[in-house]
């Protein structure tokens, strides 16, 4: 551990970072630029989430990543690892347990509680970015609250499709001054980040962002009169533990193309699980 | 150089500035919670709670305005040599300190640009009293309300009124701090 900083960055990327954080907090839903740092993994990985991460944590943390709801996959075991050597902090796939949760793309089921921390990875973190290329331009839209081109958009949707087809990283605006970009959760997810007892930060690094929603914030999903958002998620119960109100991946389960569709946040489905809820997959149901 | 300018920092940089800088972040997402922060011994008359936060937020990057009593050498001293913060004017300064009457008028600061609003003044404010008493709070981070011993209210409402354009406040006394960012609506005790 002493041939790296605690947590990797060095003293003042961290500093600069902090301070990014704290006008987060205070300008809710606005993003702040920083300058990132090279981190030793590649873009898609997540740098932004894993530099806010260094940012906040302390020996004393517990750490949980989640990957699209799995703690197992290739990028949340290495980003976990990652801090157990550079921090040495301990880990947990428990979302409960956890102190600071690393998620790209999901947030966890269990609702998260008081001295929590929520990190998202950001891809894109700019709202407007596939309507107005230009960054001097979206600066300029968000500082006149012109957001009237987004409600087109998704209205043109509704024209073509009969409902917004948007089911990913779905705009919500931010105590009724910005619009901001949830990173790419489902849409499922969108009525969590309201009112939320934890705080939420949110980082992209090669776009070079950071935001923040402090608890309790209001956070609502754009929608029309006509058409008001809706949380949709595929309407199945879960095959293994029979959860009726989880967000839900489709698995392949043979080459006959045999399909089920389970809990995308593992750690839930697992604890369902584990307290005797079984699915028709699974247990005393299963065929 | 003096003894009183090399000590006073903190023992484990980078251990004290995390575990600080969470208290500091609970206390701006949460505003008007108090929390106490340690690690710090910097002269009279900082408090170890300003020094903190100083040491957790400041270096180069960040002009420190000083203001009334606490511009003094040992003061001056003390930051240049633990952080690097160039010493400047209210209307340049990243972020300010001093007690609450020498830091007014809030008009000296910057407040940020309609497409930077975080291109703005943090004022870390040394009081004599930090209680969960006082002024009624409300707004993102804070579930029903916070109560908090406020210098004033007045100032408060007016620098939310200009949102998203504002000044975020940090308050210290002994060793604790709390926060008020620009989005916190203040009251009146009694005028709920
Ligand atoms: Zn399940």
């Amino acid at each position: 551990m002493s041939d790296y900083n605690f947590a990797y960055l060095d003293e003042q990327t961290k500093r600069m970072i902090r301070r990014a954080i704290l006008k987060g907090l205070a300008i809710p839903g606005y993003q702040v630029p920083f300058a990132s740092r090279e981190m030793p993994m590649p873009y898609g990985w997540g740098t932004g989430g894993v530099q806010v991460s260094a940012a906040v944590m302390t020996p004393d943390d517990r750490f949980k990543v989640i990957d699209q709801g799995a703690d197992d996959t290739t990028n949340a075991v290495s980003i976990r690892t990652f801090f157990e050597r550079t921090a040495g902090v301990a880990t947990t796939t428990k979302t409960s347990q956890a102190s600071v949760i690393q998620t790209r793309h999901r947030i966890p089921e269990e609702p998260l509680s008081e001295g929590q921390i929520l990190v998202y990875q950001v891809p894109i973190p700019e709202p407007l970015r596939f309507l107005e290329p230009r960054e001097s331009e979206t600066r300029k839209m968000h500082s006149l609250e012109e957001y009237g081109l987004m409600h087109v958009k998704l209205y043109e949707d509704i024209s073509r499709h009969g409902h917004i087809a948007t089911s990913y990283a779905y705009p919500v605006k931010v105590e009724g001054r910005y619009v901001m970009d949830p990173s790419p959760i489902p849409k499922f997810d969108n009525p969590k980040l309201g009112d939320m007892a934890a705080i939420q930060l949110f980082g992209a690094g090669r776009e070079q962002r950071i935001y923040a929603l402090p608890p309790y914030t209001q956070v609502v999903s754009l929608d029309f009169e006509d058409h008001p958002f809706e949380a949709s998620k595929p309407d199945h119960p879960c095959a293994m533990c029979g959860a009726e109100n989880s967000y839900l991946d489709e698995v392949i389960t043979n080459d006959a193309g045999g399909r089920m569709f389970v809990c995308s946040d593992t750690d839930f489905c697992e604890a369902r699980q584990a307290a005797g809820h079984t699915g028709t997959m699974n247990g005393k149901d299963a065929a | 150089m003096q003894a009183q300018t090399l000590s006073g920092g903190f023992a484990d940089t980078a251990t004290a500035s995390a575990v600080a800088f969470r208290q500091v972040m609970e206390a701006m997402a949460r505003p008007g919670t108090i929390h106490m922060v340690t690690g710090a011994a910097p002269p009279a008359p900082l408090s170890p709670a300003t020094g903190v936060v100083l040491l957790t937020l400041c270096d180069p990057d960040t002009p420190v305005h000083l203001s009334g009593a606490l511009d003094c050498d040992a003061v001056r001293t003390w930051i240049a040599f633990h952080t690097g913060a160039p010493v400047v004017g209210p209307s340049h300064c990243v972020f300010a300190v001093g007690g609450w009457d020498d830091l007014t008028p809030l008009s000296a600061y910057q407040i940020g640009t309609p497409q930077y609003p975080d291109r703005s003044a943090t004022l870390i404010v040394q009081v004599d009293q930090l209680e969960p008493n006082g002024a009624i709070l409300s707004g993102p981070g804070i579930k029903d309300t916070h109560s908090l011993s406020l210098p004033e209210t007045r100032a408060f409402q007016l620098n939310a009124g200009h949102f998203p354009f504002g000044l975020d406040f940090i308050f210290t006394c002994g060793d604790r701090v709390a926060a008020l960012p620009r989005t916190t609506v203040v009251m009146h005790k009694g005028a709920v």
